[in-house]
């Protein structure tokens, strides 16, 4: 086991670890800690041909999508969780702009356990969910077997394991332990199942505060491969302690991706021609990030692990 | 205080027409299909308000379930913009992972689930995957956790706007299973026994299923006719023989709602 850093900057570990053509788990913990920066370092770098991975994702899929690094995705829901549809989606699956796009439909179950499958390293995982519908049909990775131990039919779903998993957390040690609170998803499983794991925090801490308390260790560090420190780099999404939720974000980037031409001026304004995520910071300003800054703190109490 | 003021005003001047929103109706209908002391998956927008309002009025024990792997028994008191808002992690009961909610989701430990659509069907089939307009199709997010709440859940509760193109004769596309095509469809595609569509709040009044799996009006939303309701459906809507007018919020739902989302953010 290496002792050695591994903290690299935002640009060296999506250069090193997130070729074109990987397949990526981004956004593992649902509405909360959507690792935004990364995936506008991946677009400014020009990635072609990538298979997203994610039960939701929030807007950075369709960010993703239609700055055309994505010649596939895997999810359960594509859109802007609280204005509505995803409108670079809509273009990619029904208009082929900028380039064609397979969606693989999941729902949130089954994206889950094709992520423990793959964490587990069994083949497939069995489950009642998805029976009738036409995910069912049109999925192939769900697969209808009768059950060798009982009289039923259920599904199986195929494991997953995604090339890289990026996950942004509260705070990380420069080995990649990564203590995670709050909303947490599919990240356990999602960071287990993938082949790399690039882990963003909030802060970087001595290795001592995470083995302090290791219930928060969702990632332990011998999985993980790069570990970038960048606040505020899940920003619009929240980061539980560290940073609310800029709802008129997603509503402007809900007005501002209607029409392809006002996408386009939108990705070149803060992605394109942003050099990265402090220059980003600056440009969103204090008048906007200010009021995202935590207002009143709410510590746990202490777990007392003497003995 | 503005708060108190608007509810003070409106209970006040009982004899206007609408002193409630449709919105809040839909609310108070839907608040009142969780029991006391049952699992609920919530969901957002008017199933979140839902779940506050029977927690404070008649189900003080029912307990709530997020699809991101948080349970509450305390609904957060902040208008959430979504499930991941940080007002709804703070106070939660537990922070687990998705499979843990789903897992008891599969158990058939969920009593209710509530899903918003695009489409729904008589049989209470729903769509959020393909939707159309002017003959063109159109990519509509997705399942979510819809399609897991539809198959699993014992109870399922559906809100939508009551409109012609949203309650059609079969749906385009199956994201969320109801009762297929009716009768023992369920039993045939092998999903859990005693689980389905319960009942489908719309603007106009309330739905149900009989027991060969195809909806009907069990209720009619106070100012609604019944003409009205079947003009706006896309299929031959069967009427309950002892069709009611849906009860309207009681003070006691409408003070909770408003005090969660006093200037109508959702419940326009």
């Amino acid at each position: 086991m290496t002792t050695e850093s591994k903290l690299m900057s935002m640009r060296e570990a999506m250069a090193q670890h997130v070729p074109s053509g990987s397949m990526v788990l981004l956004g593992a913990q649902l509405e909360q800690m959507i690792p935004f920066a990364a995936g506008h370092e991946l677009i400014r770098q020009g990635r072609r041909d990538l298979t997203l991975v994610g039960p939701i994702s929030d807007i950075l899929f369709d960010q993703m999508i239609g700055a055309g690094c994505a010649s596939r995705v895997m999810a359960a829901w594509v859109g802007n969780v609280s204005a509505g549809v995803g409108y670079c989606f809509r273009r990619a699956v029904e208009r082929n702009i900028p380039r064609r796009l397979e969606v693989v439909d999941y729902s949130n179950f089954t994206l889950a356990l094709a992520l423990q499958a793959g964490a587990m390293g069994v083949p497939f995982m069995p489950t009642y969910a998805t029976l009738g519908s036409d995910l069912l049909k049109k999925n192939g990775n769900l697969r209808e077997f009768s059950s060798p131990v009982s009289e039923e039919t259920l599904v199986a779903v195929r494991a997953l394991r995604p090339d890289v998993a990026i996950l942004h957390v509260q705070r990380a040690d420069a080995l990649g332990n990564a203590h995670l609170w709050g909303s947490v998803g599919v990240a356990v499983d999602g960071a287990r199942a993938s082949r790399k794991i690039i882990v963003i925090a909030e802060e970087i801490v001595e290795p001592a505060i995470i083995s302090s308390d290791p219930n928060r260790t969702l990632i332990p560090g011998f999985l993980v491969s790069a570990v970038v420190h960048e606040p505020g780099g899940a920003h619009p999404s929240p980061v539980q302690g560290y940073s609310g939720r800029d709802h008129a974000f997603f509503e402007e980037y809900h007005e501002r991706s209607r029409r392809l031409e006002d996408f386009e001026e939108w990705l070149s304004h803060w992605v394109l021609h942003v050099t990265d995520r402090h220059e980003y910071w600056r440009q969103l300003g204090p008048a906007r990030t200010d009021p995202l800054a935590v207002k009143e703190h709410a510590f746990s109490a202490p777990a007392d692990f003497g003995y | 205080m503005q708060q108190l003021k608007t509810v003070t005003h409106r209970s006040e001047t009982p004899n206007i027409s609408r002193p409630y929103t449709f919105s809040e109706l839909m609310v108070a209908a839907a608040a009142r299909e969780i029991s006391d002391g049952e699992v609920v998956f919530v969901g957002m927008r008017l199933p979140m308000l839902a779940f506050l309002v029977a927690r404070r009025t008649h189900a003080p024990r029912a307990v709530g379930l997020f699809e991101n792997g948080i349970v509450r028994e305390n609904p957060s008191t902040k208008l959430l913009y979504t499930m991941g808002d940080p007002p709804n992690i703070l106070g939660a009961t537990q922070c687990g992972q998705m499979l843990d909610v789903m897992g008891l989701l599969q158990q058939g430990r969920v009593n209710v689930g509530f899903l918003g659509a695009a489409e729904i069907d008589r049989f209470g089939n729903l769509n959020t995957t393909w939707g159309h307009r002017n003959n063109e199709m159109q990519r509509l997010p997705g399942s979510g956790g819809a399609c897991d709440i539809a198959c699993l859940a014992r109870r399922t509760v559906v809100l939508l706007k009551h409109d012609h193109g949203r309650l059609t004769d079969r749906v385009g596309h199956i994201t969320s299973p109801g009762f297929g095509t009716g009768g023992d469809w369920r039993r045939s595609h092998s999903l859990p026994p005693a689980t389905g569509p319960s009942a489908v709040i719309t603007t106009l009044g309330v739905l149900r299923f009989g027991r060969d799996g195809e909806a009907y009006l069990a209720s009619v939303h106070p100012g609604v006719s019944v003409e009205e309701v079947l003009a706006n459906t896309g299929w031959t809507l069967r009427v309950a023989d002892e069709l009611v007018e849906t009860k309207p919020p009681t003070e006691d739902e409408i003070r909770v709602m408003r005090e969660l989302d006093p200037n109508h953010f959702w419940t326009r």
